[in-house]
């Protein structure tokens, strides 16, 4: 059956992108607001014995939930292979939304003692279990109902939703954490204390009504017509990995494609961020709208390079990302250090002051005693230095304090460092536009489901994923220099970019009702 | 070019075991360097996520070293998985 005129007659086609498309963009935004909010979820479920330890356990929670997600995509690949996609990526969504929902109820470690990190890292789990079935079963769904020649531009409106889900997530958290309170301050205090759960909480509201659209749709036409002629597979995993035919297109698909994709797309949306604020040391606010408009400005070539890979193939595409995120990664973030820097400046003596606040004591024996260092720097950047100290009632002498160092940029380095990030993006929507198209195009529809999740989620969530944290560590293996953690995004792309090349064909695949 | 990519092929072999070579011996070595729960943890997690995947690159290699990237299906229809 034509999917074209399968999706007339059952869904219109914009109707199917947009109802697969608000699932997954859902389930993206459930996914990053743990990741976003790592440092603060760390303070309250981990012990507090050493903030390091805590957000190592944190990183680690998250790292486990983009392990599982190959999992997931093997249990849900089968079911949606098996029983059909729409049923299959609308409990992906339940699990999805439950699990972070839940997350937001969960009371602290304070409260609950070690039962909070335990239901945390378990909710967590289920997420990883729930994304790692959802995207295979979105993309399979509209790729199916999509007409050959337009199968590109349409599949690559659901490759917009992780970058939009990101988006949606900063936009929250950042709208959340500055409104709670008319003092800047005491908003972030709040924030940090309970404010944190509004986002997860937040997530009900999008699932109910991502739920009732995704109820309405009907199954995909070619999965449909499967299954009327009693060909749907009865073990797809085994068809799926067991099979050399097929075995060997989904190593072509990780080892040619996927995996270099996954590290250009968290190297651009993830390690940009850590990198920013840790290394480039920017303020937090500044990080996110940096972030925010690199997104906005980038998102739209998402649709542009899928609607190109239906004229001049994939392949290409693709690739022309890799090569140019290899190239150019070193001098890009090279270039964010130089714009952030305040190395061999003093500072304007005339516009530097300091600011003390005591926080109330509220019946205890001390108090905390906040002091912010502001230097002005001639190349237009602010630095503040916040050391936060407890006054105790007995006067014993306050320390030092451990100062936490911030910048903000002026408007012509916040442009220029906007554009820096933006380039990144770039090349995520030249990895990322096409790909759902290619991976569709490899496999037959019976074992679709199973065949594509495996290797997405394996490029996305094992190399991919990984990143930010492989960057990190890799920082702290050799502190001397601050790109080291570049390598590995490199070497990743690099090695994909040269099997790809050798043996991916630019073919499209005129008919995927096969 | 199938001659590359056949080639090619041995040197997909080779790196699946040197890879995972690195990965554990890094391993082994960060965490005699710092032999904390986190960093065992983190080291384990990494070694035994690679491990199927180095497999996978050796399989990969093998393939292609057999030719079967010689020449790839027009369309998914023609993959032999009944």
């Amino acid at each position: 059956m034509d999917g074209t005129k399968a999706a007339q007659g059952r869904n219109p086609i914009w109707q199917v992108i947009g109802a697969s498309s608000v699932g997954t963009l859902i389930e993206w935004y459930d996914f990053y607001i743990f990741g976003s909010l790592a440092p603060i979820i760390a303070a309250q479920f981990f012990p507090k014995t050493d903030p390091t330890a805590a957000l190592l356990a944190t990183l680690a929670t998250f790292a486990a939930g983009f392990i599982v997600r190959p999992f997931g995509a093997l249990v849900f690949g089968r079911l949606g292979d098996i029983v059909g996609r729409k049923y299959t990526f609308l409990l992906t969504l339940v699990l999805m939304g439950g699990s972070t929902f839940a997350i937001g109820l969960v009371p602290g470690y304070a409260s609950i003692g070690f039962a909070a990190p335990i239901i945390i890292l378990v909710l967590r789990l289920v997420q990883g279990l729930a994304l790692g079935g959802e995207y295979g079963g979105a993309a399979t769904y509209v790729a199916e109902h999509a007409p050959s020649e337009r199968r590109g531009y349409y599949t690559s409106w659901i490759q917009t939703t992780a970058t939009l889900g990101l988006l949606l997530s900063l936009g929250i958290i950042l709208g959340t954490r500055s409104n709670l309170d008319a003092d800047a301050g005491i908003s972030i205090e709040k924030f940090e204390d309970w404010g944190w759960r509004i986002p997860f909480l937040l997530s009900s509201v999008l699932l109910g009504v991502s739920v009732y659209i995704r109820l309405r749709m009907k199954e995909s036409p070619a999965f449909t017509a499967l299954k009327q002629s009693g060909k749907t597979s009865t073990n797809p995993i085994r068809e799926s990995f067991a099979h050399r035919s097929n075995l060997k297109m989904v190593l072509l698909a990780l080892f040619g494609m996927v995996m270099g994709q996954g590290v250009v797309w968290y190297t651009g949306q993830f390690y940009a961020q850590t990198f920013l604020e840790n290394a480039c040391r920017i303020d937090f606010g500044q990080t996110r709208t940096i972030l925010i408009w690199a997104i906005v400005l980038a998102t739209p070539f998402f649709i542009l390079f899928g609607w190109l890979s239906d004229r001049i193939g994939r392949k290409w595409i693709m690739l022309a990302g890799m090569f140019l995120a290899v190239a150019s990664y070193r001098p890009v973030y090279q270039a964010m250090l130089d714009t952030s820097s305040t190395k061999g400046l003093a500072s304007d003596p005339s516009l530097d002051r300091v600011q003390r606040s005591l926080s109330p004591s509220n019946g205890k024996q001390w108090s905390l005693v906040h002091v912010t260092s502001y230097r002005a720097f001639p190349n237009g950047i602010l630095e503040k230095e916040v050391r936060r100290d407890t006054l105790y009632a007995d006067e014993r002498p306050i320390g030092a304090g451990s100062p936490k160092v911030s910048r903000e940029l002026p408007s012509d380095r916040y442009r220029w460092m906007v554009a820096l990030v933006f380039v990144q993006i770039l090349f995520v929507t030249m990895v990322y536009g096409p790909i759902a198209a290619f991976l569709v195009e490899l496999f037959p529809t019976r074992i679709r489901y199973t065949s594509m999740s495996l290797p997405y989620h394996v490029g996305n969530g094992v190399f991919g994923g990984l990143t930010p944290f492989i960057a990190v560590l890799l920082t702290t293996m050799d502190a001397a220099d601050p790109l080291v953690g570049l390598w590995y995004p490199i070497a990743v792309a690099g090695l994909c970019l040269v099997i790809g090349t050798l043996y991916v064909s630019n073919r499209i695949d005129p008919n995927v009702n096969d | 070019m199938n001659i590359v990519k056949r080639i090619a092929g041995f040197l997909w072999m080779a790196l699946a075991p040197a890879a995972l070579w690195f990965l554990v011996s890094t391993a082994l070595q960060e965490v005699a360097r710092k032999p904390v729960t986190d960093t065992k943890i983190q080291w384990s997690v990494f070694c035994i996520v690679f491990l199927p995947i180095s497999v996978g690159l050796f399989l990969f290699g093998w393939y292609a070293v057999k030719g079967e990237y010689d020449r790839l299906p027009e369309s998914s229809g023609e993959l032999d998985v009944d």
